[in-house]
């Protein structure tokens, strides 16, 4: 896997990046020990998502876009109808929007618990998968599948099936529970909560390189609510705009290394960060109470700009996710109706809500017979490739008198503590590294 | 160290959203004892280390969209004893599919600002259409408890049995109200095979066949009563035209109504 010729440049491939979701690659090279270029190839096959929606009728998009991601169906979804609910003009009642979050509660849940403990953690803890992991930790493996699972369950019960629901429309849901049902959670979900907070006990203590470069930290953000559906867009460097102003400060660029959009600052090129990192550094106060004290406790310093610190970040969500989830069913009323009624017109409409990966961004446009005429997706990862290529070019330098064993390592490391999506991100990390 | 005499088990990924994959990992309470009874020998999602092959059984999820998964789809092939497709993408070319019926050229345009730099097919098509597949598990996604069912009667030498009935017998079963005839509700259950549950008629809508069509489904039958009911053409060419709507019954049925005066 790697080359080296007469003039020392020198090439390391890592096939494919592993533990991660979809088919990427990374490629350095590097000529007489100094790093010349750092590119993360994407080959994940495009699928044109943005252009077959054309023609769609409108309540077909939550269905269609869920496909987007097996990992992450209900971020699109709930991008999708509330981009499309903004084009309509429609406003479900507080219970719809308590459901939703319920609903995010669960993906959440699931999605985190399957990256901390069966993507990520095998890095910090030196074995190769979590079945690995499984033999010497067999109690830590159970408990994160036992939390993956209530977190399905979560979602199978709201949602008709945890991967790809049925249930969510524009204008709120087909079908929305009974009381009892969303109940019978309850049980499972306190005992997610301590486990979440002996995940957090766990991951805080990991060995973290230290690495904390000058990020711009971007995230969705609501005066009264940690950030997931709504409302506005900011940043740690000063943006704080309407969803309909996203596409004029952030601008996605095509690169030829890579089948999915690169996204800067369209003013000044330079990249930022999306994610739970992100989340917490620009939304702490507005955690739930437990997962407030819990991220307070856990030896971190808040804000943190450490990307191997995403794992901390993530179960510091789930203890979160945990705890709104039993909240919103406390308080559940079960509404008159599942969804609002609405008159079919017209319209252009955007939104961004949070992915467990970070911001989700949809826009589209529709005509009078409710068909999409426009859509445009944004994924987190894509958004996050830019400045992973940054961190990479950051790292590298320091590691690039090692093996290309070793130097495959750390950027896979880097890579999935980003948490990447990359069947998102195109509409694995395969390392080619050239060293000169 | 004995050599490890389990089966070898294998997870390919192609053109696809990774749920059918994720239905494998949400094996939950299973998956621990399946990795004791098979060695997962390939699985990038879950695992770094790879054991080459020949496998035992491989389960590919995802649809041929470009010229080098249409080459590694022959070797994958070459490589596996029993090779199974799992989910719409495998086994109907998924919901970017409906590339087939466009120009991929003008996609291409529409979403990537320099199309020179994408390089894919005019077409997505299922694996069946590459190689020969021993066995298919439709979906989208999979029922995992399916995905179990395969592996385990693999594993013993029997044939797996999945039932072929359509989605109406599975809404008996549960004891749901027929969405169609209560409400006028349009629905593909009477043409599409079930393995999901019923899932949609139990939440108030009509199923759209993700789970694909049965062998010989009476879609113009399904068809006249839908229009009788008041449907429009354009959303009837939309009904069969989704996610499973390249599998043959449903585009056939698509491709009359779209062309149908």
């Amino acid at each position: 896997m790697a080359s080296e010729n007469a003039n020392r440049e020198k090439t390391v491939k890592v096939e494919y990046l592993t533990r991660v979701e979809g088919e990427g690659g990374i490629y350095v090279r590097s000529e007489g020990g100094e790093l010349r270029e750092v590119k993360i190839n994407i080959f994940e096959p495009p699928r044109f998502f943005e252009a077959f929606l054309r023609g769609r009728y409108f309540q077909e998009v939550p269905d269609i876009v869920a496909r987007i991601c097996g990992i992450c169906p209900v971020a699109y979804q709930m991008s999708a109808v509330h981009a499309l609910e903004s084009a309509l003009g429609v406003t479900p009642p507080p219970e719809i929007r308590a459901l939703r979050r319920l609903l995010y509660c669960g993906e959440w849940i699931e999605s985190h618990a399957l990256h901390i403990y069966l993507l990520n953690a095998p890095d910090f803890l030196g074995y190769e998968s979590a079945i690995s992991m499984a033999t010497d930790h067999p109690k830590e493996v159970e408990q994160a599948l036992r939390l993956k699972k209530i977190g399905n369950r979560l979602l199978a019960i709201l949602g008709g099936r945890s991967i790809h629901p049925v249930s969510v429309c524009v204008g709120g849901f087909y079908r929305i529970p009974h009381r009892k049902e969303l109940e019978s959670l309850k049980a499972d979900l306190l005992w997610a909560l301590e486990a979440s907070k002996g995940t957090l006990a766990l991951v805080s203590k990991l060995p973290f390189p230290s690495f904390a470069p000058d990020y711009e930290f971007v995230s969705v953000s609501h005066p009264n609510e940690y950030a997931m559906n709504e409302r506005r867009i900011v940043s740690s460097k000063g943006v704080d705009i309407d969803p309909e102003d996203f596409e004029h400060v952030f601008l996605e660029e095509h690169v030829e290394r890579s089948t999915a959009l690169h996204s800067v600052r369209a003013d000044n090129g330079s990249s930022y960060l999306v994610g739970p990192l992100a989340r917490i550094n620009l939304n702490i106060d507005k955690l739930m109470p437990q997962a407030l004290a819990a991220a307070g406790a856990c030896g971190v310093s808040w804000p943190c700009c450490n990307p191997y610190m995403g794992i901390v970040a993530r179960a510091v969500e789930l203890i979160h996710a945990c705890e709104e989830a039993l909240a919103i069913i406390e308080a559940y009323r079960e509404p008159a109706a599942s969804r609002v009624e609405f008159k079919v017109h017209a319209g252009e409409g955007c939104a961004a809500t949070e992915a467990p990966r970070g911001l989700l961004y949809h826009r589209y446009r529709i005509n009078d017979e409710g068909l999409v005429e426009f859509a445009r997706i944004i994924p987190p990862t894509a958004q996050n490739f830019r400045r992973m290529e940054d961190d990479l070019k950051a790292i590298l330098p320091g590691v690039l008198d090692q093996s290309e064993a070793e130097i495959a390592r750390v950027c896979e490391k880097l890579i999935r503590s980003y948490d990447p999506c990359i069947s998102c991100s195109t509409h694995f990390l395969k390392l080619r590294l050239e060293r000169g | 160290m004995p050599p490890d005499a389990r089966p070898k088990l294998a997870v390919f990924k192609f053109s696809s959203c990774d749920g059918c994959q994720l239905a494998l990992l949400n094996l939950e309470d299973e998956l621990l004892s399946l990795a004791g009874e098979v060695e997962i020998a390939y699985f990038l999602e879950a695992r770094s280390q790879i054991s080459p092959g020949p496998y035992d059984v491989a389960l590919v999820e995802g649809s041929i969209t470009t010229a080098e998964d249409e080459k590694r789809i022959q070797t994958v092939r070459q490589e596996s004893k029993f090779l199974v497709t799992i989910g719409a993408c495998a086994t109907a070319g998924g919901i970017q599919a409906l590339r087939n019926w466009k120009d991929v050229a003008e996609f291409t345009r529409a979403v990537y600002a320099t199309p020179a730099y994408i390089h894919t097919l005019e077409q997505s098509t299922p694996i069946s259409y590459h190689v020969s597949v021993d066995f298919e598990v439709n979906g989208c996604p999979i029922n995992k408890n399916q995905i179990l069912e395969v592996i385990t009667a693999l594993l013993v030498g029997r044939a797996p049995h999945l039932p072929g009935d359509s989605v109406c017998m599975e809404c008996k079963k549960r004891g749901t109200v027929c969405v169609m005839v209560a409400r006028g509700l349009p629905c593909l259950g009477p043409l599409t095979q079930t393995g999901c549950g019923a899932i949609c008629p139990a939440y108030n809508r009509g199923c759209y066949g993700c789970f694909g069509p049965l062998e010989a489904p009476n879609s113009d039958s399904l068809s006249a009563q839908l229009l009788k009911d008041g449907m429009q053409r354009g959303d009837l060419v939309r009904l069969f035209r989704e996610f499973t709507g390249f599998a043959e019954a449903f585009r056939s049925a698509g491709d009359k109504w779209d062309k149908a005066a």
